[in-house]
């Protein structure tokens, strides 16, 4: 399935999740692929049709078992650029 | 004179003010024109959004639960919300929150370049918040209006943007292990407090960490602050309204009073048709049962909430990149300080441990000012699951990194006691400016709260002006006077 949207998401949707969206702009530019758009939302938004692709830090990852796994990113450092990368390309290609 | 009544128009409307702000960032950036209009628009969408929110949560609930929770108890509930507070605030201080917050970070740049505390402060809401905390403790208390106070405004701002991430680091980079990034967010002074008490359990000889041991992970579910913001006020209604009809307040207005009457009838009671006329069932056409009142008053409240939240999402989701950009050009080798979740993925088991015991301590907390109100009446500050979940989390994994386990469960503890404390005696100044019902939350907007709104009673106009640009420049000053410490 071709990934048109990604959304990130954190708590309240606010602060870290903002973080990782410019992350994940930053690195899905960086694998050439332009036309995904990101967002970020709060946990309580989330359901597997809002999104392509969820993106969320490790101490969310039971949080969202809803999502089928093909469709998540469980990051364990939020920060990490590399990571994010690395386990964006596999989604991306 | 037409258009330059229109200008003014335009910078005293606080969504387009804001508006223009994005507007600025997103130039500054040389954002594709589309972008540019998109941003734009999404940010003014985003304060109508949150003013929306404010008037629902107002009406909906808040007002409600104080007038029945005077009613109840005869003394002053108080709802610790970030959110709540800052949305009603930014009806009267819009435009003023709005300029001292783009001044806040122009100013946060010039200290991050020029002091020694390197940090750049991306938690957009809490810059959002504290802007609109300082422009209603220095221009609702302090009388400051137009240049003044935004000038005095910014700075303060700007150096509380660079001095919480800075206490925090002293804890926050054990916990990370670097020095690369930092913390910000204005739950501060409790997490170094947190970190604090964790150290009397450094030396423990049997020293655990809190990822250690295996601890269940089911309520994390309270992260969803829609969630836990029903759950909480759900409660929270349910006593007080049980209490308030135990005391007869059903019986105040007979059936069938019109609306004028009633009014009359509750008057004495400290009550309004406006707020408890659902309740009480005046001039509705259905009956309500007052159990299922306290419940969706509850849930409105955490509604009014999310509305709000949405409105500050759109609102940041612009302005924070247009920040980081800049500040990234201008300031090499700056730190950013980051909202309190990435603390929270180095120590999971904290995060739980942390949320557990803050929310103890502010029970504790909260009999213990019960007692104190037998002696001399203060507000009753009630334990927010939000506050102790992001805070006492965040406190739980400082706690965690300076002491282990008990390092942990003392530290968050502490931090709940103090939460709960700090707001109490923040209170008074923002009870004076009619804000009565809720108040700021987190530990660093009550002690600015605490500090400037009684610094307003010593110092006014240029006076107070003074003491801001001087708080401000003391860092830059120390930087280049004081002699630096070898770095080998």
């Amino acid at each position: 399935m071709a990934i048109r949207k990604i959304m990130c998401a954190c708590g309240s949707g606010l602060g870290s999740s903002l973080i990782v969206h410019m992350n994940t702009e930053e690195v899905v530019k960086k694998l050439g692929h332009p036309e995904v758009e990101v967002d970020h939302t709060t946990i309580s938004d989330i359901n597997p049709t809002a999104a392509d692709l969820f993106v969320v830090g490790a101490d969310l990852g039971d949080f969202i078992s809803g999502i089928p796994e093909e469709q998540k990113v469980v990051l364990s450092n939020i920060l990490d650029k590399a990571e994010l990368e690395e386990k964006l390309k596999a989604h991306l290609g | 004179m037409a258009v330059l009544d229109f200008i003014v128009n335009i910078l005293s409307t606080p969504a387009i003010l804001v508006g223009l702000l994005a507007l600025v960032g997103l130039c500054l950036q040389r954002k594709p024109i589309e972008d540019v209009v998109k941003g734009t628009i999404k940010t003014i969408v985003g304060f109508l959004v949150l003013s929306a929110g404010a008037g629902f949560l107002q009406t909906g609930s808040l007002l409600a639960f104080g007038e029945l929770f005077n009613y109840a108890f005869n003394m002053q509930g108080v709802v610790p919300n970030n959110e709540a507070v800052v949305a009603d605030a930014l009806q009267n201080f819009g435009t003023s929150s709005a300029l001292i917050m783009a001044i806040g970070m122009a100013l946060n740049i010039v200290l991050a370049r020029f002091s020694r505390m390197p940090y750049i402060f991306l938690t957009g809401h809490h810059t959002l918040y504290m802007a609109c905390m300082i422009a209603v403790i220095l221009g609702g208390a302090g009388h400051l209006e137009g240049a003044a106070l935004y000038l005095a405004g910014g700075c303060l701002l700007a150096l509380i943007m660079v001095l919480s991430p800075a206490y925090c680091q002293v804890t926050f980079r054990k916990v990370t292990g670097s020095d690369g990034v930092a913390l910000g967010h204005f739950g501060g002074l409790g997490y170094w407090f947190a970190g604090l008490v964790g150290r009397l359990f450094a030396k423990d000889p049997n020293r655990k960490s809190t990822e250690e041991i295996s601890f269940p992970k089911r309520l994390i579910f309270l992260r969803d602050t829609t969630v836990s913001i029903s759950i909480t006020m759900m409660i929270f209604f349910l006593i007080v309204v049980a209490v308030a009809v135990a005391k007869g307040l059903l019986g105040i207005v007979p059936a069938g009073t019109d609306p004028k009457a009633a009014a009359a009838l509750l008057e004495p009671y400290g009550l309004t048709v406006a707020n408890v006329g659902g309740l009480l069932n005046i001039g509705t056409e259905t009956t309500s049962n007052w159990i299922v009142w306290a419940l969706t008053s509850g849930m409105s409240f955490a509604g009014g909430v999310y509305i709000i939240l949405s409105g500050v999402r759109l609102i940041i989701g612009e302005i924070v990149p247009a920040f980081k950009g800049i500040a990234d050009k201008l300031v090499p080798g700056a730190k950013p300080a980051l909202d309190c979740p990435v603390a929270f993925t180095y120590a999971p088991n904290a995060v739980i441990i942390g949320f557990l015991s803050s929310f103890v301590g502010g029970i504790v907390g909260l009999l213990i000012l019960n007692g104190v109100n037998a002696a001399i009446p203060v507000a009753l500050i009630l334990p927010g699951v939000v506050p102790h979940f992001f805070c006492g989390a965040t406190a739980g994994v400082f706690g965690n990194a300076e002491g282990g386990l008990k390092g942990c469960i003392a530290g968050s503890f502490a931090h709940g006691l103090l939460i709960t404390f700090l707001p109490m005696v923040c209170m008074p100044v923002f009870s004076a400016l009619g804000y009565v019902g809720s108040t700021f939350s987190d530990a660093d907007f009550s002690w600015m709260g605490i500090v400037f709104g009684n610094a307003v009673n010593f110092a006014q106009g240029g006076l107070l002006v003074a003491v801001c640009v001087i708080a401000f420049l003391l860092p830059i000053v120390y930087n280049f006077v004081a002699p630096k410490k070898n770095e080998a």
